[in-house]
């Protein structure tokens, strides 16, 4: 039996689709066999963040109507072969997802897969509701800005309510705190909410901070998920992240920003 | 601590405005989250009955719900108007 993982946030815009890159990624340079699927119906992005913009021949709505086979379906990634891409459709059809389709899929992927990581569209509508009907755990990627945190609080809302999860009183949905584009310089100067003020409001459990990076859009620009440029920040950051949620014992870091000499004078990436 | 520090701190910083509002807009958030679906319409149908006896707006009747760790207290306010003027 695959764990399923969504990728979620209520707010556009802070990361969720470099997250589910990231760590799906991560899984599978870790030996765990892993799916990663875009859920933003008729706003396909998953697949250029994956660098795989040019190999999808069919997609998730195919296999849903019956169109495709998921074996065709699956893309899989030029850098580590245990890890697939099934990307989204780029239909304007907004009913295109069925929570049976979904539902058939992920029970498919199940048998073969360990990790399934669904990346969510934003918003609370239809797609984003299917891509965290089915899920195990919760990555919510929040920014330090209060929209964003107000968005994750409301996306908690409907995760304890509205997940098969909940609709079958079986356990919750493990929820993740993923703090994205933060700036511990800022943070110290009293214009960003820090770590705790974040957690404080939410109360989630903090898998790991994500700093603000130039490296994040150089890895977009390459179509090569940022966890792979290991000298970088965010990458670090993703890699222990994912380190954290198998198990691993990694104290936090990028909360302080505290850099040497030679860092400030030659800048961190 | 540097000279420009204590100007920094003397001023509310702009996050710990955030920090507040967003503790108070949470909190309301929540509390009519777990309200159970049921209330706006308990709500209207109590109106209409209580409309029957006594004339009274939309604003005097209050329907609270509160939720703690081992009971659920439904409060139900009413404020009459100060004769009770029966409705035809």
């Amino acid at each position: 039996m695959a764990r399923i993982i969504v990728v979620t946030s209520g707010k556009g815009g802070v990361g969720k689709t470099t997250t589910s890159a990231a760590i799906a990624m991560g899984l599978a340079k870790k030996g765990h066999k892993t799916a990663v699927i875009d859920f933003d119906v008729g706003l396909r992005n998953l697949d250029l963040i994956m660098g795989c913009e040019r190999r999808v021949v069919y997609d998730f709505v195919n296999v849903i109507n019956g169109e495709a086979s998921l074996n065709q379906a699956l893309i899989r990634d030029k850098n580590c072969n245990l890890l697939y891409i099934l990307p989204a459709s780029q239909t304007r059809d907004k009913d295109a997802l069925s929570q049976e389709g979904v539902g058939k899929i992920l029970e498919d992927l199940s048998k073969d897969f360990k990790y399934i990581v669904c990346d969510s569209p934003a918003g609370i509508e239809k797609g984003a509701h299917l891509a965290m009907y089915f899920a195990d755990d919760a990555f919510v990627v929040t920014n330090p800005e209060v929209s964003s945190v107000r968005d994750s609080d409301r996306m908690l809302g409907i995760l304890a309510s509205k997940s098969r999860r909940a609709e079958q009183n079986q356990e919750p949905i493990r929820e993740y705190l993923l703090l994205s584009r933060y700036s511990p310089d800022r943070v110290k100067l009293g214009e960003m909410l820090s770590v705790d003020d974040v957690q404080e409001i939410l109360s989630l459990h903090l898998l790991g901070v994500i700093p603000e990076s130039k490296s994040v859009l150089n890895a977009s620009n390459s179509g090569i998920p940022v966890i792979l440029d290991e000298k970088s920040d965010a990458g670090q950051a993703y890699v222990d992240i994912v380190a954290r949620y198998l198990g691993e014992d990694k104290p936090h870091r990028f909360i302080d920003g505290k850099k040497g000499l030679f860092a400030k004078l030659f800048g961190g990436r | 601590m540097s000279l420009l520090d204590y100007f920094r701190i003397s001023k509310a910083s702009s996050a710990s405005l955030a920090k507040e509002r967003l503790q108070i807009l949470v909190a309301h958030e929540r509390s009519s989250r777990n309200q159970p679906s049921y209330l706006p319409e308990l709500q209207k149908e109590l109106l209409e009955v209580i409309r029957k006896y006594v004339n009274v707006g939309q604003e005097a009747i209050s329907v609270n719900f509160e939720q703690d760790d081992n009971q659920e207290t439904l409060e139900l306010n009413i404020v009459l108007p100060d004769y009770h003027a029966k409705t035809p």
